[in-house]
């Protein structure tokens, strides 16, 4: 059955609260990361496509935001701009920098990288999208299915260079395998739901983490049954689990660069 | 022959300019005279890298945007900025065809200081508020001169800024919605508008280039205008721009950085202070404010990620 908002108890609230700010956390942090790129991909056709990626990517953070607003969690900017590390919930996958150096000066950011998270980590968004499209609370469900309608190019698009790259110069393909490494060490917390997690799969909001790990799993077989590579597998127990607001210093300089503007005043309208 | 290929090319341009002055659109495969070419190759491949390389000082303000909503514009725009330019090189591609080169040459000839980027965006942003300027008040400057080329005689290029000056209005909307939340907001917020618009405004100015060769001691302007290309001076570009834009910066309370400017009723011409155009001579050296770092940061990353564009020529298995 679904609920709309109306009809929450308190325990029901918790449970869609803590798993919005998963979904909205890693949005908003996976499109800042992607905004670093502009103007600096390999080519500009490039730059063109991840840039529209990274700001369809924003336009869900905003949606999933707006829906915690609507819970009374808070204002919308608010909770994209304030927060605190320790209080946000996104995977620390999403966090990582791009490579060395600061987005404002001369960085040397790594496409590799690039490439191989966009494709895991939007890979793991359409499996958790797919399971929302039914989720028991209703806007939720509304969200996940217009989110579906443009994860579906995100996917394609971040696939197709995911081949390429592993199909073709030792160069690359020595980055590439290197950027799975370093991209899979952090995998760990990307389908966990923190201490909510029992609430979260009782009151069928989503799938289990189970079946989101199995789901992803067999969505990335074939790509890399045809690539000859190995599938990687999920770390059991992350290092740091973002969902439980364990993080990186790279989410406190990320943070930092985001809420720059919004802190000179928060009330002030912009 | 060199006799009767004179003879042939004197019909070949005299069929240029019938052409031409008839309103008829000029295409990539058709005759035209070396100059037409090359005015066409300088103006758009500096238009294109221009739109390239102005998404840099934009681009600082993309992630520190104050609310997802502004977060979401600026990021539009500046993926916006850089469609134009992929459209524009494209267009410029086409022109160097008889000579042998592609984008990768034009790419180098940023680097190496041959291709120049416009002016405006030599300059340091230091504010929230030149996001507002930049989206308001440079591509409002920037329609002005693009919507003059709109009926331009090369077609590629005609039909590209059909494109680009459409959305040119959204970006400059974009930018007045940014100085209309500032200048309607808190003291700090006004300030920081108005701070913005002093170091911005000679910059603006300069935006159109000198009134003549004089100044700088070339200019294309008489070139583009006699192959109908565009119609007006720089000059003549200023003074729409300071009909179009000084009422409105006086009515949202802002003060304009020059105390002598003014309507001079008998010319029928804004008066104003002329900026510096020695810096502007530095400035399209690219020695600039931000020239040199802006060019290091595009060339840095475009060699730093030369084995993608490798791996991408590689065959794939």
């Amino acid at each position: 059955m679904s609920v709309s908002q109306n009809d929450l108890t308190l325990e029901n609230r918790e449970a869609i609260t803590s798993l919005l700010f998963q979904l909205a956390d890693d949005d908003f942090m996976y499109a800042y990361r992607g905004s670093e790129w502009l103007g600096l991909a390999p080519h500009i056709e490039a730059d063109i496509a991840s840039s529209s990626i990274s700001q369809d990517s924003m336009g869900h953070a905003a949606m999933f935001y707006t829906l915690l607003e609507d819970l009374g969690a808070g204002n919308a900017n608010d909770l994209a701009h304030s927060r605190k590390a320790i209080d946000r919930r996104n995977c620390i996958l999403t966090e990582r920098v791009n490579g060395e150096g600061y987005y404002m000066e001369t960085p040397h950011y790594d496409w590799a990288y690039a490439v191989v998270r966009s494709y895991l980590y939007t890979q793991a968004k359409k499996v958790k999208i797919d399971s929302l499209c039914g989720s028991s609370y209703k806007p939720l469900a509304e969200a996940a299915v217009k989110v579906r309608i443009e994860l579906y190019y995100h996917r394609l698009h971040w696939e197709i260079w995911f081949k390429q790259l592993m199909s073709s110069t030792d160069i690359a393909k020595n980055k590439m395998n290197a950027a799975l490494k370093l991209v899979m060490n952090d995998f760990g917390d990307v389908f966990s739901y923190g201490n909510q997690k029992l609430a979260i799969e009782m009151t069928k909001l989503i799938g289990t983490e189970e079946e989101m790990k199995a789901n992803w799993t067999a969505s990335i077989e074939p790509v890399f049954t045809t690539l000859q590579l190995e599938l990687p597998k999920i770390p059991d127990s992350p290092e740091k689990n973002g969902r439980m607001g364990e993080h990186t210093k790279d989410l406190d300089e990320a943070l930092t660069t985001l809420s720059e503007v919004y802190l000179l005043d928060p009330v002030a309208i912009w | 022959m060199t006799g009767s290929n004179t003879i042939s090319d004197e019909n070949q341009l005299a069929n240029f300019m019938q052409r031409i002055e008839a309103g008829e659109k000029i295409e990539a495969d058709d005759w035209m005279p070396e100059d037409y070419r090359q005015t066409l190759i300088k103006l758009i491949s500096m238009h294109g890298m221009s739109e390239i390389m102005g998404a840099l000082p934009e681009k600082e303000w993309v992630p520190k945007a104050p609310s997802l909503y502004r977060k979401l514009g600026i990021m539009a725009k500046v993926q916006d900025e850089m469609g134009h330019g992929q459209l524009l090189l494209r267009v410029t591609e086409d022109l160097l065809e008889p000579y042998g080169k592609n984008r990768g040459d034009l790419m180098q000839d940023l680097f190496n200081g041959d291709l120049k980027f416009h002016n405006v965006f030599h300059m340091e942003t230091k504010s929230w508020a030149d996001a507002g300027i930049i989206g308001w008040l440079v591509d409002g400057a920037a329609i002005i001169t693009q919507t003059n080329m709109l009926k331009a005689s090369y077609g590629p290029y005609a039909r590209a800024l059909q494109r680009i000056c459409a959305e040119e209005v959204f970006h400059a909307q974009h930018g007045e919605s940014i100085i209309m939340a500032l200048t309607e907001g808190t003291d700090q917020q006004k300030a920081m508008i108005q701070e913005s618009l002093n170091r911005w405004w000679e910059a603006l100015l300069m935006f159109f280039g000198p009134a003549s060769k004089e100044t700088t001691g070339s200019s294309k302007q008489d070139l583009t205008i006699r192959y109908k290309i565009r119609t007006k001076t720089n000059e003549e570009f200023r003074q729409l721009f300071f009909d179009k834009y000084i009422p409105r910066i006086l009515s949202l309370g802002l003060t304009i950085p020059d105390p002598t400017m003014h309507f001079d009723k008998e010319n029928q011409m804004w008066s104003y202070k002329q900026p510096d155009w020695n810096e502007f001579k530095k400035i399209i050296k690219n020695q600039g404010p931000r020239s040199e770092a802006r060019l290091n940061l595009r060339r840095q990353s475009y060699e730093y990620n030369s084995w993608v564009r490798d791996a991408l020529s590689h065959s794939v298995r």
